[in-house]
């Protein structure tokens, strides 16, 4: 990429805890100044390959390059260029907004002069103006989730690991979160955000979707939905979702079926006429609107690339 | 390891004690208790012991008698008593622990016979009470015996000089009083120190781990040394206030003699203080349990302090076996120390042994605490 080494650089990543696989040789290869989303389901890996990548897990096998710096050999180095969210919250809540910016500027040695101006910088980034000496386990969660992410980001790091940072937060605070990455990447950080709201995904300027410790597709939101689903998606509904989908999979002409809210997606295998589904339902003394042919969703690709994927072994 | 990144965490664990009220009144108050407690509570000299005089002959003889162990130190009359039956009942009643008899024909014996019948009855349901009431007892009648022959030989026209008795007269150094409390209060120090030192660090790393904080520390640069000495910082000056409290109170308040240098004292509490700190802050890594962690730290450093450092069971009475495993208890030496430097003015020379010993548990404490935390979620 124009020369340019990437920030993250992932080789056969791997992390077994005992007899259970939690990501299975992953690469991943994320340019300078990307924000990739990291789509999955709960225990698909997600937050183990996040925290290899930090240096807070051992990989079993496999290394990556964060920032210049190999996470096996120089663990420390790759701290001091990456910022880090995890999942759950953990600020300290007993300390105020202006403490725990000042805590987390003196464990990154970020230069006296200029704490001042950067911790003024978090506080706005924040929203939190005026509330500094307010001690954190008062605020909301959404205040909560900026400011983890102004601590995180108080040293300038290069890369930026967020997992699940919007999580249990309410939409409007996670739109105002979306809008904080966008203006980092903007300033050349490079993102990795791990989230299991699709709708999310869109915000990336790629996605890398993860099932069962297995990466299985990476690219950009409009890429993975122009992906050949190898037949029509129809839409329909059904007062009985449940036994219409029972009834749909395995059906002749039928690749996948699955319910989207109360709603069923059904791809259908190339040449079925969607007209052939609502006889089959009859049959079964179901009934369903007349299907409608859709653009695929991100959630359509996602449920399809997993369903090809060979069913991962049971943990 | 770097200054600023210590001091950031002393400055966070500092704030975070401020505002944790079991913290603070662990820090704070649990010193001025066990002090109280301790320096007034406990108390190894039996004084004063109740007594019922049940004098049958009343004479000017036996009433002399009655005197001798109503006006020492170690009996006080609390009833006088007529019959034998006042007598079971003061003990059914616990309303004395001892019991003079003195016959209705005690003086006739006594001349008569040149034997005195008196008889002492002591409640031995606290055997120990009674063994050293018992010693009280026969000294005052030893005095007794031996001031009778005296007059008894005077009154025959031979001096006691004469016959050459042996007067064995015993000094006590060091704690002349032999008042026991100058031997426990220095020790309560030991006590705090176990207490508040292993208590408060055994909750430090183990509540980071509780509450998810450390996730989000160990992501940072932040070394495993910068991140013990930083949290144990506060602690050791806290430690060592509790102590300069104590000690000052058992100077000042309680009077116990100090004799040694205030330079000694300080060096050897610190010394101290770092092994329980360290015994605290390797349990609260290793055990990502607050609750696990200060339990254990209670069974590891005050149970032994108080039990096994001769602080107030004396170690020279104790079996072989139980002797031994307090040669691993580091508050034993401590303890010593605190004794020498107190009552007899010890230098860091005179108490080399201890000195050396607290020397080498810190070393390998804190070096074990050092290497026990690993920057890692596996």
């Amino acid at each position: 990429m124009n020369g340019v080494p990437p920030a993250v650089q992932a080789r056969g990543l791997t992390k077994r805890f005992g007899e259970f696989i939690a990501v299975d040789a992953l690469d991943l290869e994320i340019a300078k100044g990307e924000v990739v989303g990291f789509i999955g389901p709960n225990g698909a890996g997600k937050s183990t390959t996040i925290r290899m990548l930090c240096g807070l897990l051992r990989p079993s096998a496999g290394t990556a390059i964060v920032a210049g710096y190999d996470i096996v050999r120089e663990p420390e180095t790759v701290r001091a260029h990456i910022g880090y969210m995890s999942q759950k919250f953990s600020l300290y809540g007993d300390l105020t907004v202006a403490e725990n910016l000042r805590f987390f500027g003196g464990l990154y040695r970020v230069p006296r002069a200029e704490l001042k101006e950067r911790m003024a910088f978090a506080v706005t980034m924040a929203g939190l103006t005026g509330r500094e000496d307010a001690l954190v386990r008062t605020l909301a969660g959404g205040w909560k989730q900026r400011l983890a992410l102004g601590c995180a980001i108080l040293h300038r790091p290069p890369v930026l690991f967020l997992d699940e940072p919007t999580s249990g937060v309410e939409p409007e605070a996670r739109r105002r979160f979306w809008d904080l990455i966008h203006s980092l990447a903007a300033d050349g950080v490079t993102i990795l955000v791990s989230t299991h709201y699709m709708d999310e995904a869109e915000y990336c300027n790629r996605i890398a979707l993860i099932a069962a410790g297995h990466l299985i597709a990476i690219g950009s939101p409009g890429e993975l939905k122009r992906r050949d689903l190898g037949g029509a998606l129809v839409e329909l509904e059904s007062p009985q979702p449940g036994a219409a989908l029972a009834a749909l999979h395995g059906a002749p002409g039928v690749v996948e079926a699955a319910i989207f809210g109360d709603r069923l997606h059904v791809l259908l295998a190339p040449g079925t006429d969607a007209a052939a589904l609502a006889p089959l339902l009859a049959a079964h003394g179901l009934t369903a609107t007349p299907p409608k042919p859709i653009i695929p969703s991100l959630e359509d690709v996602f449920v399809r690339l997993v369903s090809r994927k060979p069913a991962p072994e049971a943990a | 390891m770097n200054l600023r990144r210590l001091l950031a965490i002393a400055y966070k664990e500092t704030l975070q004690i401020w505002r944790d009220p079991r913290s603070l009144a662990i820090a704070l108050l649990m010193p001025l208790m066990q002090m109280g407690l301790l320096g007034y509570g406990v108390s190894l000299d039996i004084k004063r012991v109740p007594l019922c005089v049940y004098d049958q002959e009343n004479s000017q003889l036996s009433r002399g008698v009655v005197n001798r162990f109503t006006s020492s130190d170690w009996f006080r009359e609390v009833a006088v008593l007529q019959t034998d039956r006042d007598l079971r009942a003061a003990m059914d009643h616990g309303t004395c622990l001892g019991a003079l008899v003195i016959p209705v024909n005690f003086s006739r014996t006594l001349y008569m016979t040149g034997q005195d019948s008196l008889q002492v009855v002591f409640d031995a349901t606290d055997s120990n009470t009674t063994n050293i009431a018992t010693g009280y007892a026969q000294g005052i009648v030893a005095q007794l015996d031996a001031d009778l022959a005296a007059n008894w030989r005077g009154a025959h026209g031979e001096t006691a000089r004469s016959i050459g008795t042996v007067d064995l007269s015993s000094r006590v150094w060091f704690n002349e009083g032999l008042d026991s409390r100058n031997f426990i209060v220095p020790g309560v120090v030991a006590i705090i120190l176990s207490l508040v030192g292993s208590q408060l660090t055994s909750l430090t790393v183990a509540r980071e781990w509780e509450r998810g904080t450390m996730e989000q520390l160990i992501s940072t640069p932040v070394t495993g040394l910068e991140l013990m000495f930083g949290k144990l910082t506060p602690y050791f000056v806290i430690g060592l206030l509790d102590a300069v409290f104590c000690l000052g109170a058992a100077a000042f308040w309680f009077h116990v003699p100090f004799r040694g240098s205030l330079f000694t004292l300080v060096l050897t509490t610190a010394l101290f203080a770092l092994v329980v700190l360290g015994i605290g802050y390797l349990l609260s890594v290793r055990i990502h349990n607050q609750l696990g962690a200060s339990q254990i730290a209670l069974m590891l450093t005050m149970l032994p302090t108080t039990m096994l450092s001769g602080y107030t069971f004396p170690l020279d009475q104790m079996p072989e076996a139980v002797r031994v495993i307090s040669w691993f208890v580091p508050a034993r030496y401590y303890v010593t120390i605190l004794r020498s430097v107190f009552l007899k003015g010890s230098s860091l020379l005179d108490m080399a042994v201890p000195v050396i010993a607290l020397l080498v548990y810190a070393a390998v404490i804190i070096r074990a605490a050092a290497r026990a935390f690993r920057k890692s979620l596996d």
